[in-house]
């Protein structure tokens, strides 16, 4: 929520595959606060598309390549963060 | 303890509106236990109402404070030095706490920030459920420590009621019989001979119904 405070223009949360979190559950539980945060994101006006979970193993390279440029565009394509523009709600 | 959850986000912002100055405050009672209104909370929404204000391109000022406790005067106190300097106080805790900041900083306005629920416990994490109507009288010794008043949906004293069904409450298949409960508690306990004995009709004016309630300990009052 702080970054977004900030005027960050999105954010993309990586945790390891399902199944195979060290913590056994914390990637699982991050998914959940992800999806709330995203609801209140909606409630304030701005895009809940802005914030993303992915999951993915750390030897996945191509993968993160992959979400960073899916993460990039859809961002650019949505624009700054209304925090910085102060024009009101986006959704 | 209290159980109870934040109010919809929509509903705190149309409420502080008014407001470019605001106190948020937490406690660390029973709203932080059912992370409803504890420090990580006032964290959380003041972090969510600053950006919904910079996004409409408002500032808000927001103190941050969690009490100790919002039902005891001595820590409602502790916030005197600096209340003033602030139009209104969101308040996350329960229904008390907020009336003590309202009797107490009576010149601004204490708004709820959660909806107080129930007084209950926790099944797991994540989930608490309503166990204590505070009746004002307590039968948990004649029940095998499962409470009718809250257990059975019309909180009889002598049930189970024709509704009970494969131990399930006839207004909802999802609800427990609380009379089953108790009834096979009591076999457990081996205290059947309990069952049979009636208990008498509830004298309802030591609850809720008989007006706001008051305890004084006489041994205890300076």
């Amino acid at each position: 929520m702080k970054c977004f405070e900030e005027g960050i223009d999105g954010v993309f949360v990586a945790g390891c595959l399902e199944g195979e979190c060290h913590f056994l559950v914390g990637n699982l539980q991050a998914k959940r606060r992800v999806q709330y945060v995203k609801k209140v994101l909606q409630s304030i006006g701005i895009n809940p598309l802005r914030l993303e979970m992915y999951n993915l193993s750390a030897a996945m390279g191509a993968r993160f390549t992959e979400i960073t440029w899916e993460m990039t565009n859809r961002i650019k394509e949505l624009g700054p963060n209304p925090v910085k523009t102060g024009r009101g709600r986006e959704v | 303890m209290v159980v109870g959850e934040q109010k919809p986000l929509e509903e705190i912002l149309k409420m502080i509106e008014p407001f470019d100055r605001l106190i948020i405050a937490g406690c660390k009672g029973c709203v932080a236990v059912c992370a409803a209104g504890g420090e990580r909370e006032v964290r959380f929404l003041a972090s969510a109402v600053r950006t919904a204000r910079k996004a409409q391109g408002r500032e808000i000022e927001i103190r941050e404070v969690t009490l100790e406790r919002q039902c005891d005067p001595e820590y409602v106190e502790q916030i005197r030095g600096f209340v003033y300097d602030y139009q209104a106080i969101l308040s996350l805790a329960c229904g008390v706490g907020v009336q003590y900041l309202a009797e107490h900083y009576g010149r601004i306005p204490a708004l709820p920030g959660i909806n107080t629920t129930f007084v209950g416990g926790a099944e797991k994490q994540g989930v608490w459920s309503e166990k204590c109507q505070c009746c004002g009288n307590c039968v948990l010794h004649l029940t095998g420590g499962i409470c009718p008043i809250t257990r059975c949906s019309k909180s009889l004293l002598n049930g189970p009621c024709g509704g009970s069904s494969n131990g399930r409450c006839e207004i909802d298949p999802q609800v427990t019989c609380g009379w089953q409960l108790i009834l096979e508690r009591l076999k457990e306990l081996e205290q059947m001979d309990r069952y049979l004995e009636i208990i008498p009709p509830k004298d309802w004016s030591q609850s809720r119904d008989g007006g706001p309630r008051k305890i004084i300990r006489e041994d205890l009052l300076r």
